[in-house]
């Protein structure tokens, strides 16, 4: 297990997964999300290829109502 | 042909409404239908990591393909978010770059940091944005943003969420009168001969959320201000007759009155 922060919250999560894994973990697979990683846009087409480091920082954002 | 245009791309409809504090997305999309706006504002929040992600979201309740998104920074307080999260708008839109900047200077007025904007504005411009951007009513500043290449400059009428009204209509002549792109009033409508005076005023659109979002009939609401954007326009263009005080001027003829 390594330990990532996603949104401010530390998290521990298998050393193998990759950033589509993690999203489908996380029930966000197919819906309109965007990631940031360590300050860093991560495209959705490098998803499945971005394989998730210790102590990486993601921040996961969808829109909701605004003004 | 009186269009409204933004960075190019015409808009039939000059209210501009934001999707924040409606009870529920049916209500959302029921008010900004009764708007008959063309572009909506949204937020970009984190993910609730104990939510339901099989819960309906505001893009099932406003499906992107009817309207122009115009996501926010709303709650940013430095130019370093602002841009962290247009930047994540942009990759969560699919490439869509207008967006709306506006970098916040205090929580309790919610009165925007001009300095912050400005450094905001020139890199998101040089990124390729198209920013329309929420900023005080100086005319400096706001000519300012125009320069750094803002494709609207948008100046508050009062504080977000206030409903004070136009509180200075002479700071937003100013900046009408010298703007090349379209000004936009964001922020302290409150009803809507508010939204009228703003459209007589020559602003090219209005844009608002709490003024429908919060009355007691926010899809009755949104119609009237749909219908006072568009007479406050055609008003403007009409060109409004001069005040005369003391100068009296009878509306029917002053000759044939009977007993003369």
């Amino acid at each position: 297990m390594i330990q990532i922060t996603i949104n401010g919250a530390t998290r521990q999560i298998q050393q193998t997964l990759n950033l589509a894994q993690l999203l489908e973990e996380m029930q966000l697979a197919g819906k309109r999300v965007a990631v940031e990683r360590n300050g860093e846009i991560v495209p959705r087409s490098q998803y499945s290829a971005m394989a998730l480091q210790p102590n990486d920082q993601l921040e996961i954002v969808v829109a909701v109502g605004g003004g | 042909m009186d269009q409204f245009i933004i960075a190019g791309q015409p808009y039939a409809s000059r209210l501009l409404v934001g999707t924040g504090k409606y009870k529920d997305f049916d209500e959302t999309r029921r008010a900004v239908d009764a708007s008959g706006a063309n572009i909506v504002t949204v937020a970009i929040r984190r993910t609730n990591l104990g939510q339901d992600a099989s819960q309906p979201s505001l893009l099932d309740a406003l499906p992107p393909s009817q309207y122009t998104y115009l996501p926010n920074t709303a709650g940013c307080y430095s130019a370093d978010d602002a841009i962290r999260t247009l930047r994540l708008a942009r990759e969560l839109l699919d490439g869509h770059d207008l967006v709306k900047l506006e970098v916040l200077g205090d929580p309790r007025s919610l009165y925007p940091n001009v300095v912050e904007t400005l450094h905001a504005a020139k890199i998101l411009v040089k990124d390729g944005f198209k920013v329309m951007v929420y900023t005080s009513d100086d005319p400096i500043i706001a000519k300012q943003l125009e320069e750094i290449g803002c494709v609207a400059i948008m100046p508050l009428a009062s504080l977000i969420g206030s409903g004070m009204g136009i509180l200075n209509p002479w700071n937003l002549q100013i900046i009408i009168d010298q703007a090349q792109v379209p000004v936009v009033v964001d922020a302290g409508v409150g009803t809507a001969s508010d939204a009228a005076i703003a459209m007589e005023l020559g602003c090219d659109a209005v844009l608002m959320n709490t003024a429908i979002a919060q009355a007691k009939d926010p899809v009755l609401m949104a119609s009237a201000m749909k219908k006072a954007v568009e007479a406050g326009r055609e008003a403007f263009r009409a060109g409004r007759m001069p005040k005369k005080i003391y100068s009296a001027s009878p509306s029917s003829p002053t000759s044939g009155i009977i007993g003369t």
